[in-house]
């Protein structure tokens, strides 16, 4: 039992630390240290940036463009990203649809979809959830009619309402899972379709969620005409592509890297912010208690995501087990963001929609930081209710490991 | 990086997994239990000459197998899946290790008699007064023309029933709780003076409180510095709280296999109540602390050799997330038996009860929190 990292690995480590000090643009990292929403360009300029140096996607094969990096390596690289406090590469294009592509499409469809994916030009948004089919995603109801266009050429028309879609109002293209049997067994008969957002019939509304973000959208989908060549793998067999790429969203979903980010982040503020005791945060013994708690799962988290990533290392799959590092993972996630509201005090209340980015050059008032503590403790309860619920995530390991 | 263990650690897993399950299964320990010596020194001597694992954590040189925490490790592990009474964390990983870390003249003999199993110790360490401060010590050696005069009364000698010899902690200056004058001395315990009550403990082991009265011992007992034991106390039970981690890994698994087991069985309103969501993700939840458990226990063991501060960080992080595993899993597995988690009958108590012994022993969970907290905010404050 080892658990240095080899010279090999020290010296990428290095390599990739030089690269994000040289390379990563300063608009973002000040953006970042303000908190401050995203914007599209702001996502697309380190993710061009990556593209160019042909880093943007860790995991896939090389032959598809992937930089051909281990476990280990793809590990590091996540640390040293969410050690500089990167924007993180948006999951839609790099985790989902792209390995969904590779695996499962045609030749002619990985020509056509994955050096775009790569460079960025296309921006992908998720199309699984439902009003009526969330966690029960098997109960999707988005109807997709064959029929021969007046061209001559075989298309599907589809109906229905997907939801909770990330940042869709940037997309150019949604991936979905469609009915195309609703004679068929519930997971059978539903179908893979990439669909171009400019379509007639898409429509993208958006949600605006407890913090004031517009992060998610409702996208309805009237009477759209999708060419059949855009379906991946074959017709009633979507449910196969849907469970992979389920598996791939729930790796890396544990977020040790940026959660350590997070504590130091606790850290600092707490060691100006006042207790009761008109004595710093730090010194107080209950907030103390929490924080070090804090550390301490999440030291045990990490050495969790260690045993998992040895064991894949050693060519065990990525299991079931990945699960208990879904519901640790956002569990610490959202008692990092009570801890800082907490730490606000009674400058958790005020609210400045849209600071900064509205053009009201108002300064919030209260410590930097706390004007953002609430609306982000609000955004980061969405962590264990998506991706499968974290009760999912029970149900999973109650039946995939426990065997219950 | 890799959390493999090499083919001789296996081989050591191996030889005490089957050992115990032919020789230690639950009505046997029960018997072990009840009998009048609470111990199988039969055992013991298998261990030392059939199994040989006494001397597997030990270095070549010393007649050892040359391995280390992870080899005492692995054996806990196993060891708190069958309840082992026998004495192997006082002798081997205690007494052990104070042989390894302090420069004891007569360290070799010593470690011999260990590996032998001819030797068996016990640690003296805690006193009426003292809750988990080590160094708060009413126990004086007192200098005299042959050795030392040792007088005082330790608490709770956990193994003490079964031992050739205790290591006990005693002032040679200072006052009760300060650091220095703190000194460690290797004890026969047939010496005149010393007195011993023995009792059972809740856990199924043995115990002594004992008493040292003008306990005349030579100068060759101290182990290291004299008054400088302090650091070397830590070090040690350090190293005997990863190990107990280990052990507790071993309880916990069983708590909750034995858990799943029975809800798998025992039927309620028509239906297995494993059936039951509620159910379901409480056992879920008892497997995620075992999960955490276990990565603590190897990322402390791992960190066993680095500097104080990150050991002793290390160390605390480990034993909180023990000692919370071991009141969840331990509870809810009573819980989730019903009825049947309550009899004496059951394995499953024997287990709880252990666990719950783990809980305390060399620090509580707030006791590690503090500790933790110490060396992680005020160090850097």
């Amino acid at each position: 039992m080892n658990l240095d990292f080899s010279p090999e690995d020290v010296a990428f480590r290095d390599e990739v630390r030089a690269f994000i000090a040289e390379n990563y643009p300063a608009g973002l990292r000040e953006k970042q240290e303000e908190g401050e929403e995203m914007a599209k360009e702001d996502f697309l300029a380190w993710h061009r940036v990556l593209a160019n140096k042909g880093w943007v996607a860790p995991a896939w094969p090389e032959k598809f463009g992937g930089p051909g990096w281990t476990s280990v390596q793809r590990y590091i690289w996540s640390e040293e990203t969410a050690r500089a406090d990167c924007v993180p590469i948006l999951p839609f294009g790099i985790n989902m649809v792209g390995p969904v592509i590779y695996t499962f499409a045609t030749p002619e469809q990985k020509e056509r979809f994955l050096p775009k994916t790569l460079s960025g030009d296309i921006w992908w948004c998720q199309g699984y959830s439902e009003p009526g089919a969330g966690s029960d995603l098997a109960s999707l109801k988005t109807k997709a009619e064959r029929f021969t266009g007046d061209d001559g050429k075989e298309y599907y028309l589809v109906n229905g309402q997907k939801t909770w879609t990330t940042l869709a109002q940037h997309a150019d293209w949604i991936f979905c899972l469609v009915r195309t049997d609703p004679t068929a067994k519930i997971q059978e008969g539903i179908s893979f379709l990439l669909i171009d957002m400019k379509s007639p019939g898409v429509t993208v509304r958006p949600i605006i969620t407890l913090g004031g973000e517009h992060e998610v959208n409702e996208v309805w989908l009237e009477n759209v005409k999708v060419p059949v060549e855009n379906r991946i793998f074959e017709e009633n067999k979507g449910w196969t592509c849907a469970k992979f790429l389920l598996a791939h969203e729930r790796s890396g979903i544990a977020g040790v890297a940026r959660s350590k980010r997070g504590i130091e982040r606790i850290r600092a503020i707490a060691s100006t912010e006042m207790s009761d005791d008109g004595e710093n945060l730090l010194a107080d013994p209950v907030f103390k208690r929490k924080v070090a708690e804090l550390e301490i799962d999440l030291t045990a988290l990490e050495y969790t995501e260690l045993r998992t990533l040895a064991g894949e290392a050693a060519g065990k799959g990525p299991g079931p087990e990945s699960s208990v590092l879904k519901i640790k993972g956002t569990e610490i996630q959202q008692r990092i963001t009570e801890l800082v509201l907490e730490a606000a005090g009674h400058y958790g209340a005020p609210y400045f929609r849209g600071f900064p980015n509205d053009g009201d050059n108002a300064h919030p008032i209260g410590p930097d930081f706390a004007h953002r503590s609430a609306p982000h403790y609000f955004n980061v309860r969405k962590t264990s209710i998506y991706g499968g619920s974290n009760e999912i995530q029970r149900n999973i390991i109650a039946k995939m490991v426990l065997g219950l | 990086m890799d959390f493999n263990f090499t083919e001789e650690q296996s081989m050591v897993r191996d030889t005490v997994a089957s050992f115990l399950q032919d020789k230690y299964d639950f009505e046997t320990r029960r018997k072990i239990v009840a009998s009048d010596s609470g111990w199988r020194a039969d055992y013991w001597k298998a261990f030392a000459e059939e199994l040989g694992i006494l001397g597997a954590s030990f270095s070549e040189d010393l007649g050892g197998l040359g391995g280390g925490a992870i080899d005492n490790m692995i054996i806990m592990e196993e060891f708190g899946k069958a309840l082992v009474i026998e004495p192997y964390l006082g002798t081997v990983v205690i007494g052990g290790g104070f042989m390894k870390h302090s420069g004891y003249a007569g360290a070799a003999s010593v470690i011999e008699g260990i590996i032998g199993g001819s030797t068996t110790i016990a640690f003296a360490y805690a006193e009426p007064q003292s809750r988990y401060t080590w160094r708060d010590l009413k126990t004086t050696a007192k200098k005299d023309s042959s050795g030392y005069i040792l007088n005082g009364h330790k608490a709770v000698v956990v193994g003490a029933p079964f031992a050739s010899h205790l290591i006990v902690t005693a002032r040679t200056g200072g006052a009760q709780r300060d650091t220095g004058g703190v000194s460690v001395f290797l004890v026969d315990k047939s010496l005149p003076g010393i007195v011993t009550r023995d009792y059972p403990t809740v856990d199924g082991g043995r115990a002594s409180e004992v008493y040292f009265e003008n306990v005349s011992i030579p100068a060759d007992a101290l182990i290291g510095g004299e008054g400088e034991g302090l650091p070397l106390v830590d070090k040690v039970i350090d190293e005997a709280t990863a190990a107990v981690g280990a052990e507790a890994v071993g309880v916990l698994r069983k708590l909750h296999e034995n858990t799943l087991d029975y809800a798998k069985q025992r039927k309620q309103f028509g239906t297995a109540i494993a059936n039951f969501q509620v159910l379901q993700h409480r056992m879920v939840d008892m497997f995620i602390n075992v999960e955490q458990a276990v990565s603590m226990t190897y990322m402390a063991n791992i960190k066993i050799d680095e500097d104080a501060a990150t050991r002793a960080k290390a160390i605390s992080s480990m034993k909180v997330q023990i000692g919370r595993a071991c009141k969840f899993v331990g509870q809810n597995a009573i819980q989730i038996h019903g009825g049947m988690g309550m009899t004496d009958e059951l394995a499953i108590g024997h287990y709880f009860k252990r666990a719950s012994i783990i809980e305390g022993l060399f620090g509580s969970v707030d006791h590690h929190l503090k500790r933790y907290e110490s060396l992680s905010f005020d160090a850097a404050a």
